[in-house]
């Protein structure tokens, strides 16, 4: 026996014959960022695929203890830079708590709006570049020509497009500038004849159902197991949102549907709850209650002050607390110590992405090569919000 | 409830619950930590493990693992902690009890140093294999470097101001010689 063919016996086992490695990664096109896999086949069959992350690790936790409470809402952006308002919002929501004190109706309300417009935004992303990266690259500039509106509306709310910093502890920024509410709406009217279009141009595009139809199906029990977050979750076909389940802002006053994964791609296809073509799918519907969300936030507005009276100079007294928002990718958990200084004691973002990270391996046994990109595209991973 | 549930069956393994900091918790002890989440997810119907990490308190000598769970049925939280030594701190894995708890374990070992005893692939995640030390603790000391990488480098502004005073020194003497 050659030496390598015994290495790699003694290594992976007898039954290992002609293991080959091949990192994808870390920097490759469809990885979504700084991602390194590992990936153990035989020709184009993976035995698994391990991944190995940190490139982008900034230590964004341990500057949370050494910057000042309202210094930190910057580096919030920096969590996950595609959709940076939810940081914003479980920052903002987590000192609030430990403060005791609740941002006006108006400032909630814009909150809403600014979270929701940013989840289509983030969403867009992630279903054009599912497509691209299954082979179809049509869609992708017609998602990012509707991203880029987003992005001028939420630039003329905020003056920037990608790391908001945008809402402040005790309420947002800025208030609405003039002529935004309007601006908003014609997106709002022009988006939804988008959506009828992205389903003509590739939800309802043959080659791409037969493409995903039952390819790496995630059971819901496993999807709970695994801790999988957002709409991988709803994917797997468990009704849950936390928008819904535990409404926190002004989600409460709004009425919108939560939609989850029911074999989208059709029986005839060999589609299964909770395949990639469930977890593509439920991001294109979300969209749809992401816009109803924004209509009713704009049509109730309520007026008055967007910030509460909060002082220059934050000390929250000592205690603990755990905040969950629903990001894009799915519930962003931010656990906050403080010891009643000037700094936070310990923050923790628990992040969809991580934990998406770990299933990975699990599901790539046995996948072809090309359906592991299609895999990772399909749980939404952006690499800061892993690596953090 | 879960936690008179749990107090009931466990005994003086459960700590009181410390209601007092905004989201209450309480300790359970090291050696009752798997029994109890075994427990928690096959009794009480906490089927989702929605956080795990530490904090680290060396005035008190202790690391505080933090767990929070989460049950999809009755939609309730419960937070738990348990108190290790900072030198040597062991504690069961509960990568058999979910699953999602083994990316999150092996977080808290790269950054606190935790061990946990059973975990399948106990490695560093974010942070290099080589890497000394484990940064969120609050003793953590930067290494000078990494690899040959160096943590200064020189500020770009200096050369802006040693031309500067370049220029001014040019722009004096040229005064100097006018007068």
């Amino acid at each position: 026996m050659a030496l390598d063919q015994l290495l790699i016996t003694r290594k992976f086992g007898a039954g290992a014959q002609d293991e080959m490695i091949l990192n994808v990664g870390p920097q490759h096109p469809s990885t979504h960022g700084v991602i390194n896999f590992i990936v153990h086949a035989d020709g184009e069959v993976i035995y698994r695929a391990v991944p190995e992350v940190g490139y982008l690790h900034r230590s964004l936790e341990k500057i949370g203890e050494i910057v000042t409470w309202t210094g930190y809402m910057p580096f919030t952006d920096r969590v996950d830079y595609i959709a940076a308002m939810f940081a914003n919002e479980g920052w903002a929501l987590a000192v609030e708590k430990l403060l005791g004190v609740e941002a006006p109706a108006r400032a909630q309300y814009l909150r809403a709006i600014s979270c929701e417009l940013n989840r289509i935004g983030s969403h867009l992303i992630s279903i054009g570049t599912m497509a691209m990266d299954v082979g179809a690259t049509t869609p992708f500039p017609y998602a990012l020509r509707e991203r880029e509106a987003i992005n001028d509306l939420i630039e003329a709310l905020c003056g920037a497009r990608l790391t908001f910093n945008y809402h402040r502890i005790g309420g947002v920024a800025y208030d609405l500038p003039p002529g935004w509410a309007d601006r908003c709406t014609a997106f709002l009217n022009h988006f939804d004849l988008v959506l009828s279009e992205w389903d003509r141009l590739i939800s309802g595009n043959e080659i791409y159902l037969q493409r995903l139809a039952g390819l790496a199906t995630v059971s819901a029990e496993m999807a709970i197991d695994y801790g999988l977050v957002g709409p991988n979750l709803r994917g797997s076909g468990v009704e849950f949102d936390l928008r819904k389940a535990h409404p926190y802002g002004a989600y409460r006053d709004f009425d919108f549907e939560v939609p989850i994964g029911r074999a989208y791609a059709g029986a005839k296809r060999g589609a299964k709850v909770g395949d990639c073509y469930d977890r593509f799918y439920v991001r294109v519907l979300e969209c749809r209650e992401s816009l109803k969300i924004v209509r009713q936030a704009l049509a109730k507005l309520p007026p008055g002050e967007v910030m509460a009276k909060v002082p220059k100079r934050i000390k929250p007294p000592p205690g603990e607390v755990m905040v969950r928002v629903e990001s894009a990718r799915g519930e962003m958990g931010w656990y906050v110590v403080s010891d009643g200084g000037e700094r936070a004691y310990r923050v923790r973002e628990r992040t969809g992405s991580f934990l998406a990270m770990g299933i990975v391996e699990e599901l790539s046994k046995g996948l072809m090569i090309a359906d592991l990109i299609a895999l990772i595209a399909s749980l939404d991973v952006v690499a800061p919000e892993i690596d953090r | 409830m879960s936690h008179a549930a749990l107090a009931l069956k466990f005994g003086e393994a459960i700590g009181p619950l410390v209601a007092g900091s905004k989201d209450p918790h309480f300790t359970v002890r090291a050696d009752a930590w798997l029994g109890v989440c075994e427990h928690l997810k096959g009794t009480l119907g906490f089927d989702f493990l929605q956080d795990l990490t530490a904090t680290d308190h060396p005035k008190e000598g202790k690391l505080k693992l933090v767990a929070h769970f989460y049950g999809y049925g009755h939609r309730t939280m419960l937070a738990a902690k348990v108190e290790l030594p900072r030198i040597g701190a062991t504690v069961a894995s509960l990568a058999n009890v979910w699953r999602a708890a083994e990316w999150m374990e092996r977080e808290a070992f790269d950054m606190f140093g935790i061990v946990f005893e059973g975990h399948p692939d106990l490695r560093r995640v974010l942070l290099p294999d080589d890497w000394v030390g484990h940064p969120l603790r609050k003793d953590y000391v930067e290494a000078g470097g990494y690899r040959e990488i160096s943590n200064e480098r020189d500020n770009p502004l200096d050369q802006y101001l040693e031309l500067d005073r370049k220029v001014r020194a040019v722009m004096d003497s040229a005064v100097k010689a006018a007068e």
